[in-house]
């Protein structure tokens, strides 16, 4: 059940970075749209993914259910040591999630709009540029459980250049794949091309990110080549995740939008794969070579139990009722 | 300001928010529901106005109600580390079930908003119902969880080591369903009231009489079956405390010393020094005799708990008689309301009632902050009844003040973005609405 239970999370962690990824991204690319243009990209967003846009948050929910009811030691030092950047990133979440609410539900629409759409833009940019910092630093072995004083306990846990390097790769993930997503659901072909231009530009900032990534792996001793390339399950991820990338290139401009979300999917999928393969079931790696892992740092045998079968009950009510939400609006949309 | 009690305040800070924002965000989908289905019934458009001007705030307070819920979820082991590593995988369960009704009701919400005129009717109205259903399940589960901090099952504890865990008995332990019962009536009077007296107070203005008197209509008869109601259930949960929390029931009645024929106090300011009350009215032998049926039951006093151990006697006292007081209002509204409606008076004729309310508009959210002071302080110093302290659950990250100050800021705002909003969608209710 332990198994079951760990297949959730993944997958949960997965859907959430492309799902509440693809919907921070439309926020993102609002910031980096011309002023003319921005107006335009909230309405395609709020039209396309409204719908389906309370859903994609849920996923955050899962993962932070399955942790504390089933790896509660995991959760509680994670919480103890990265406080202040999951401080960071609630704050990101309520000012988003609001903002949205309220500049799409606002009866009265005037200079309010302004601080909505500001307060939104900035916020899509700092939620997941800190959930890319969490993720980094989980794994990067700064957490220092002996530390004294509050910067080494509380700030150094977090706050160094690879973990800032993977939350701006994580921005430009979230970026790209909005983009990606936004193109199949223009209503004209000039609109359509500057969605495809934002795509590229976002892809190209991911690999410049993601060269920064390696280069702060480098710097602080975060042996991210090795985790990737140094055995046959990373490298074949790696290699699908480019194959995706350039068929991407190649196919964006006339691909169906089916295949071109598929294949920004894949590379997404790929790259998580590949990140979290290697140092699986650990999933913590902390300072001096300690770590928590999912297979030793398991809760309590019968809530592994009651947890995979509550987890398997709600996926038997969610993913149809999701299935059929996501399908039908595009139905209707196409 | 030291970090334990920061983070208490902004626990307290941040559930009290929370709460009132998933009760609306509950409770009017049923109200939405009803007005949707008078107008699937009789075609009448003011019907459509008004569902459709509900479901906005519905969506306003669900978007609210799901961000601070996401900020809980991760608040329990920001500030509580100590206590979710032990408490994590025994009352677990209720939550990721919870995760799923959530879930269910974010997607129906979806197909509800967007769904006008796209799907078969009746289609779309049983997602409206989804919305709140599935919303009234999160609640009751959540209760649940809250319920075993009360009244914990389902392990065993022997030397700080929980062993022998069944989730299933946690989640079913002996406080869930007073608790939750409790809870579910309250937020249907609470939102019933803050809905009916808003509309209320339009129709006093005279402003689209027909529109808000079916809103009114609505909004009223759950509120007022709500608060008929809620005098039995907090019997039966005041009968159930004196078994699973004798130290809650003490403090709340100001019970100082064990014995039989124990008064029921009304109001009055308990002194935990000279272990009296003062300006309070006292009623022979009436507590003793609601707990066990007759003046002779013995109802445990604080004298039984050593001073580290007692609940705060003061604020759980009076916040107790607040909400008693406020409950008592409501039910003598409702009364007369039903009262009116049987004789037949017009109502947008009464004016006086309706002007009463207008006063009860935020009666019903004080009362249940106040409820959920009593449960909360109520249990203190304990954070798992008996077993573990809240001191000791505390996060070691110092500090806690300042984050404290944050959340307030953050939270006084939405707050003020909420109200602003509120205000603008009942302002342009001719404009958007109410369209003849």
């Amino acid at each position: 059940m332990v198994y079951i239970v760990m297949a959730f999370l993944w997958v949960s962690i997965l859907l959430y970075l492309l799902l509440g990824g693809a919907d921070f991204g439309a926020g993102i690319i609002e910031l980096f749209t011309s002023d003319n243009n921005k107006n335009r990209t909230s309405d395609t967003m709020s039209r396309t993914i409204g719908p389906i846009w309370e859903a994609n948050h849920m996923w955050l929910i899962i993962v932070i259910v399955i942790l504390f009811t089933g790896f509660p030691d995991i959760y509680a030092s994670v919480s103890t040591y990265l406080h202040i950047p999951l401080l960071v990133m609630l704050l990101g979440i309520i000012a988003r999630g609001t903002a949205f609410a309220f500049r799409h539900y606002d009866a009265v629409e005037d200079y309010m709009q302004v601080i909505y759409n500001k307060v939104f833009r900035i916020s899509s940019f700092i939620t997941p540029f800190f959930l890319g910092i969490i993720a980094a630093s989980a794994v990067s072995g700064t957490i220092n459980p002996d530390a004294h004083g509050f910067a080494d306990a509380y700030i150094f846990s977090w706050l160094h250049f690879f973990s800032v390097a993977v939350g701006l790769f994580t921005v430009c993930i979230c970026g790209y794949l909005a983009a990606v997503f936004l193109i199949g659901e223009t209503l004209t072909p000039a609109e359509r091309r500057r969605y495809i231009v934002k795509a590229r530009s976002m892809n190209i900032a991911a690999l410049v990110s993601g060269l920064l990534v390696f280069l702060s792996a480098a710097y602080d001793h975060v042996p991210l080549a090795n985790w990737l390339f140094g055995n046959p399950v990373g490298i074949a991820a790696i290699a699908i995740a480019v194959v995706a990338l350039v068929t991407q290139w190649i196919m964006i401009a006339e691909g169906h939008k089916t295949i071109i979300r598929l294949l920004a999917g894949i590379q997404v999928t790929m790259l998580l794969v590949a990140t979290t393969f290697f140092h699986y079931p650990r999933i913590i790696l902390m300072s001096g070579g300690r770590y928590l892992s999912l297979m030793e740092h398991h809760g309590d045998e019968k809530a592994i139990q009651s947890l995979g079968l509550a987890l398997l009950i709600g996926s038997a009510f969610i993913l149809p009722a999701l299935f059929y939400l996501i399908y039908s609006f595009q139905k209707k949309t196409a | 300001m030291n970090d334990f009690l920061a983070a208490r305040s902004q626990m307290a800070l941040s559930l009290a928010f929370h709460i009132i924002f998933s009760c609306i965000g509950m409770v009017m989908p049923f109200f939405m529901a009803v007005s949707h289905f008078y107008y699937l019934r009789t075609g009448k458009p003011v019907f459509r106005n008004v569902t459709k001007a509900w479901s906005k705030g519905v969506a306003i307070f669900f978007a609210t109600g799901a961000v601070s819920g996401t900020v809980l979820s991760f608040e329990l082991g920001l500030l509580w580390p100590g206590f979710m590593k032990h408490a994590g995988p025994i009352f677990g369960l209720p939550f990721s079930l919870e995760g799923t009704a959530f879930f269910i009701e974010a997607i129906a919400l979806g197909f509800y908003m967007y769904g006008w005129d796209r799907f078969n009717k009746w289609f779309h109205w049983f997602t409206g119902v989804v919305v709140g259903v599935s919303g009234l399940v999160s609640g009751i589960l959540v209760v649940a969880a809250n319920a075993w901090m009360n009244s914990p099952a389902g392990f065993d504890f022997k030397d700080g080591v929980y062993s022998n865990i069944d989730p299933v008995k946690a989640m079913f332990n002996d406080a869930w369903f007073s608790q939750a019962l409790h809870m579910s009536i309250a937020a249907f009077a609470a939102t019933g009231f803050a809905v009916a007296g808003i509309h209320a107070l339009m129709i006093v203005k005279r402003k689209n009489v027909d529109f808000h008197s079916k809103s009114f209509r609505i909004a009223a008869v759950f509120a007022c079956v709500a608060a008929i109601l809620q005098p039995i259930s907090g019997d039966h949960s005041a009968r159930g405390l004196a078994h699973r929390q004798p130290a809650k029931l003490a403090a709340l009645e100001s019970v100082f010393k064990t014995g039989t024929h124990i008064p029921l106090v009304i109001g009055g300011i308990p002194d935990a020094k000279t272990q009296e009350v003062k300006f309070g009215m006292e009623i022979p032998g009436l507590l003793s005799f609601m707990v066990g049926g007759n003046t002779n039951t013995v109802i445990q006093g604080l004298d039984q708990l050593a001073p580290e151990d007692q609940p705060p006697v003061v604020i759980t006292h009076i916040a107790f008689q607040v909400m008693v007081a406020l409950g008592m209002f409501m039910l003598g509204v409702s009364i007369l309301y039903f009262y009116m409606l049987v004789r037949k008076h017009i109502l947008v004729d009464s004016r006086w009632l309706l002007k009463l309310f207008v006063l009860t508009t935020p009666l019903g959210y004080l009362a249940l902050e106040a409820g959920w002071v009593v449960t909360e302080a109520g249990r203190q110093p304990w954070i798992l009844y008996g077993i573990l302290r809240t001191r000791d659950a505390v996060t070691p990250m110092p500090g806690i003040q300042y984050t404290f100050y944050l959340f307030s800021l953050v939270y006084l705002s939405l707050a003020l973005f909420v109200t602003l909003l509120l205000y603008r969608q009942i302002k342009m209710v001719p404009v958007k609405y109410d369209i003849a």
